[in-house]
């Protein structure tokens, strides 16, 4: 198991391998579909200190606002990277992303700019709304909440020993790749 | 990080002692009209959102102790084991995707489907402000959340179906469907030349395969597959979402089908797929399929995939002020 906390440098990056479980610490930035799109074609300057050397989180959280006004994360496991696949090279570059942690994995395009880049794909386990939710202790700060609704918003927040798994490396390597190459040709045999 | 979690889950007694229901309440079924269902409905989203069904949790219990101890299948199920404890524990949502409301209302002759309609949209909208389901109600052009769970123009979301039945009482039943998990369903027609698929069960085992080497992890495996064959394309998709409401473990009543459910759920284990797509023995919990009519020219089959997260459950208002959950 390897601990890493934000902000992470390229040269952690670069020792992270296919399979590698880590246990991420420290600030973490939520952003999912409107945000990807937003990054992509506005490449807003505001985001860029936030961004440099910390991890995106696709993830649209359950958030409940306490009466003081402070928020909490109530579920908050990760949505399906493959929709941020036509932007997430590119958001990669442009702000120095380190990783990217969701679900399913991504395609080629984000391969290459975690290669060029110097960044890991970073995997949840789906559907463990309330155990990640656990691990999310603090919500910082909540930037674009009205333009773009609750679960689109970029949620700034602090995880602790939050648990993941390297399905793509700075090196070319994929889990998703492999798996799905494996259950193609056993289709094939099942279909023949 | 290995040690088996074994699931156990708050007690009913517990749960009861939870509800949204005032203590004792009873339905009256003798005045239709007069008959609420907002609360039974709150109720059944806030257990829905939280609980997972049994037999849900049975089966990934089963396919855990199936994968070799200490796997990553091993323990992405333990985690899901550890999630479904947390979210009943703490009455929350089990994913942040609390999903697609669908609703299925069945009920006597003179109840007003108008005033049910609103009573369960009041329902969603309650449970939204509860944080129990999270607003997942967007225009579809701009993006636009509503806030509330509910579409403006009264129909769309959440989606509530009726269904008049010669039984005294009034059942509601839910899913909470999650949007990973609906992008991966699909519907074939076939012939499809592409799969070398014919118009016969050899067909439609190709169609199943297909989808779900397709959907891979992305569909939050291990999945629940609801399959039907025939109908058009509005009510063949319509069948298979409410074929997952089906109990796993339980038989398909066509003897036939039911043994096409075993071997096709056998053959897709055999995928390496596994949890969440990281490789394993268990890909599928498993495979609901029913025969439907159709037009002589179309053949349908269509999938839907339910994800590991299958947050289903039903109210019944008995006639003796009885009520059940399920």
């Amino acid at each position: 198991m390897i601990r890493l906390t934000t902000p992470i440098t390229e040269d952690q990056i670069r020792q992270l391998k296919v399979g590698d479980e880590v246990l991420l610490n420290g600030r973490v930035v939520l952003s999912r579909d409107m945000g990807h799109k937003y990054m992509k074609e506005q490449k807003p300057e505001w985001l860029k200190p936030i961004l440099e050397n910390m991890v995106i989180y696709h993830c649209g959280p359950v958030v409940k606002k306490h009466e003081d006004g402070h928020y909490s994360f109530v579920a908050a496991g990760p949505t399906t990277s493959i929709r941020e696949e036509p932007y997430q090279a590119d958001v990669i570059e442009t702000y120095k992303v380190r990783g990217v942690i969701g679900k399913g994995g991504m395609g080629k395009k984000t391969s290459e700019g975690l290669q060029k880049t110097g960044a890991v794909y970073l995997h949840a386990t789906g559907g463990a709304g309330s155990l990640l939710a656990e691990r999310c202790k603090r919500v910082v700060d909540v930037k674009m909440l009205e333009e773009f609704g609750s679960p689109e918003a970029f949620w700034i927040i602090e995880v602790e020993d939050f648990p993941l798994v390297v399905t793509m490396d700075s090196h070319g390597g994929s889990l998703h790749e492999i798996v799905a190459q494996q259950s193609q040709e056993r289709a094939k045999a099942l279909m023949a | 990080m290995s040690e088996c979690v074994i699931p156990t889950l708050t007690s009913n007694e517990v749960v009861a002692s939870k509800s949204v229901l005032p203590a004792g309440w009873k339905p009256d079924l003798t005045d239709l009209k007069a008959l609420d269902l907002t609360l039974p409905m709150l109720e059944l989203l806030r257990r829905s959102t939280s609980r997972l069904p049994q037999d849900v949790i049975d089966a990934l219990v089963k396919g855990r102790d199936a994968e070799e101890e200490g796997s990553r299948a091993f323990n992405t199920l333990n985690d899901m084991v550890r999630n479904i404890i947390l979210a009943d524990g703490h009455v929350t949502p089990l994913c942040q995707d609390t999903g697609t409301i669908i609703v299925w209302v069945r009920h006597p002759y003179g109840l007003s489907q108008r005033a049910a309609k609103q009573q369960v949209r009041a329902a969603v909208a309650e449970a939204t402000k509860r944080s129990w389901l999270r607003p997942n109600c967007v225009e579809a052009l701009s993006g636009k959340n509503t806030g509330t769970n509910m579409d403006p123009f009264h129909e769309g979301h959440p989606a509530v179906h009726f269904e008049e039945w010669d039984k005294p009482e009034v059942q509601i039943a839910v899913m909470q469907k999650g949007g990973g998990c609906e992008n991966v369903g699909a519907q074939y027609r076939l012939p499809d030349a592409a799969l070398g698929a014919g118009r016969d069960i050899k067909g439609v085992r190709k169609c199943i395969i297909d989808a779900v080497v397709k959907a891979q992890g992305q569909g939050c495996s291990p999945g629940i597959l609801g399959v039907a064959i025939g109908g058009d394309r509005v009510t063949s998709y319509e069948k298979s979402k409410e074929l997952i409401l089906r109990k796993l473990g339980t038989s398909n009543p066509d003897p036939k089908m039911d043994a096409f459910e075993k071997e096709i759920t056998n053959d897709l284990n055999t995928l390496g797929i596994g949890p969440m797509g990281y490789g394993g023995n268990t890909t599928v919990l498993g495979v609901m399929a029913e025969e439907m009519y159709r037009h002589p020219a179309s053949f349908y089959v269509s999938i839907s995939y339910m994800c590991w997260s299958s947050r289903r459950g039903s109210i019944t208002l008995k006639t003796n002020g009885e009520v059940s959950f399920d």
